[in-house]
């Protein structure tokens, strides 16, 4: 959950990853008598580690798990995250559905640390890595943790706003909701948004421009860092892939990038469930059927639903969408949907 | 060859004799038959005048739940879409704004809620995938209706009535599965 092999100095905070230490080295093959967190130590020749095949191993991710649980405030329903959380995959293989916790949970006042990026401190499980990132890939430090232990808060100094071109890798390195993308907020869920890798040449010489875009039909609804198959940045020539937040927050039409083609999702994954693997359309056979003849459509659904207005772009608000946006379709009346395409008559 | 039951009854082809050239008895035989379910319980009845009980887990027309201070519960989380094998659910969200408090339970709402009832096959499968208990599937049938447009339904119609300012619609709306649960 916090070791980040791209961020020096990460990992050692979280204890997710902890494992029994069999045997230390050839040169001193006693066992270590505590469980080691995995992305500390350095390996050594005939160590040998046990796994999940130790007991012992389980039975303490299985406290950890509970223990990052426990103040986290479970809203996955309502968070962007939901979907691509590393804490949701881990308490799915570690945690029990249940929890023994009684007491309130800790909770933050609501801070706003700049235009582009939502804190939710109450989902944070403090395992720093946006704090690496602030201090190694941006220039200068603008955020950190302040306070200690249960009361320890991630924040802007004296409330400034993050303004650092590539601030937002903190939203692609948090393991959970915690940083999300604001012009991405409630948009839509991430597992129905479709992933295709891009890129563009980016003035920012420190940007690599390539990306994830994540669309609904043609509209650019997020960009993020392409992610190998550990959910990190990517690596170009050796060198992390981060992007600018030029290319990330205003780059919103697909005009901006050259699309490559699909990203490869996990199979496991909810986000690849109802994808197709390639971007072109099968072709159609039923007008070959009807010897050249258009199908006759019986309903145009644009005509009807309100849900994925083609004249309401919901990528072009760089903040949440509220009612109002929903309500401005107004202005669509219901013959600006029909076309002679769909071969319906005029209402 | 083996018969698959020992239910099989070889076709009796002995040449009849007068009284079953006739026909008479045979004929009498099957109108005694016809005549004696006259007096017999009618397994029918007189819909739509009568209806019968909904089985306890009958899976209706769906419905939109509230909390019992009458805000809407749904936070477009997805997970019902997801499910759903039909693909007949679609959404979009939007944040809840300051004043809106008494609206929508959480920071998260569907702006725009829709089910096409004509893709729908009532599987409950979304009803299943809810966190928030928001979705139900009632007692009611999708009336039936002359154009296709009729039934994409949208939050009006799937929202159930407000509990503090339409009550009684609201208890009707529960049905009698949700009367049985209060106690």
């Amino acid at each position: 959950m916090c070791y980040y092999s791209k961020l020096e100095g990460s990992g050692g905070k979280c204890r997710t990853c902890l494992v029994e230490v069999a045997a230390g080295s050839t040169a001193d093959p006693r066992p270590m008598p505590k469980l080691m967190a995995s992305c500390r130590p350095t390996v050594m020749d005939g160590m040998v580690i046990k796994n999940i095949t130790s007991d012992k191993v389980i039975d303490a991710r299985n406290g950890v798990v509970e223990f990052l649980l426990i103040n986290h405030p479970l809203d996955c329903p309502i968070c962007d995250q939901a979907g691509e959380c590393h804490l949701q995959d881990l308490s799915y293989d570690h945690g029990k559905a249940g929890t023994r916790y009684e007491f309130k949970r800790r909770t933050f006042e609501k801070e706003d640390i700049g235009p582009f990026i939502q804190l939710h401190m109450t989902r944070c499980i403090l395992c720093y890595r946006c704090v690496y990132v602030a201090d190694q890939i941006t220039d200068k430090r603008m955020h950190g943790i302040l306070d200690r232990g249960d009361h320890a808060d991630i924040s802007t100094y004296i409330s400034k706003a993050i303004d650092n071109d590539f601030s937002g890798n903190m939203i692609d390195v948090c393991p959970v909701g915690a940083l999300t993308d604001k012009t991405f907020r409630f948009k839509n869920r991430v597992w129905f948004t479709k992933p295709v890798d891009a890129h563009r040449n980016c003035e920012n010489p420190k940007c690599c421009g390539k990306a994830t875009l994540w669309l609904r039909g043609d509209e650019v609804y997020r960009v993020t860092a392409r992610k190998d198959q550990w959910g990190e940045v990517q690596s170009y020539d050796n060198k992390p892939g981060w992007i600018c937040n030029t290319c990330r927050f205003d780059k919103k039409k697909t005009g901006d990038w050259s699309i490559e083609g699909p990203t490869t999702i996990s199979r496991h994954s909810v986000i690849g469930a109802n994808k197709y693997k390639t971007l072109e359309m099968p072709a159609d056979t039923i007008k070959k059927v009807l010897h050249g003849r258009d199908p006759k459509l019986l309903m145009n659904i644009h005509n009807v639903s309100g849900v994925n207005n083609p004249n309401i772009h919901l990528s072009e608000i760089d903040r949440p969408s509220h009612m109002e946006d929903f309500e401005r379709s107004g202005e669509f009346v219901k013959g600006a949907g029909e076309s002679t395409q769909w071969g319906l008559p005029k209402e | 060859m083996q018969a698959l039951t020992n239910r099989l009854k070889p076709v009796d082809r002995r040449k009849m004799n007068f009284l079953e050239r006739l026909y008479l008895v045979a004929i009498f035989k099957g109108m005694l038959i016809t005549f004696s379910h006259i007096f017999k319980k009618k397994p029918t009845i007189n819909y739509p005048e009568k209806t019968r009980p909904f089985s306890p887990v009958f899976r209706g027309l769906h419905i939109l739940n509230r909390d019992e201070e009458g805000r809407e519960n749904c936070t477009a989380c997805g997970l019902c879409a997801v499910a759903c094998p039909a693909e007949a659910i679609t959404m979009e969200a939007a944040e809840r704004q300051p004043g809106e408090e008494n609206l929508y339970r959480e920071e998260k709402y569907a702006a725009k809620y829709e089910i096409n009832m004509l893709r729908c096959i009532f599987c409950g499968l979304c009803e299943e995938a809810c966190p928030k208990d928001a979705i139900y599937m009632s007692e009611t049938f999708a009336p039936a209706d002359y154009q296709r447009k009729q039934f994409i339904y949208k939050k009006e119609e799937l929202l159930i009535p407000h509990p503090l300012k339409e009550t009684a619609a609201y208890e009707k709306a529960l049905g009698n599965r949700a009367k049985k649960k209060v106690n």
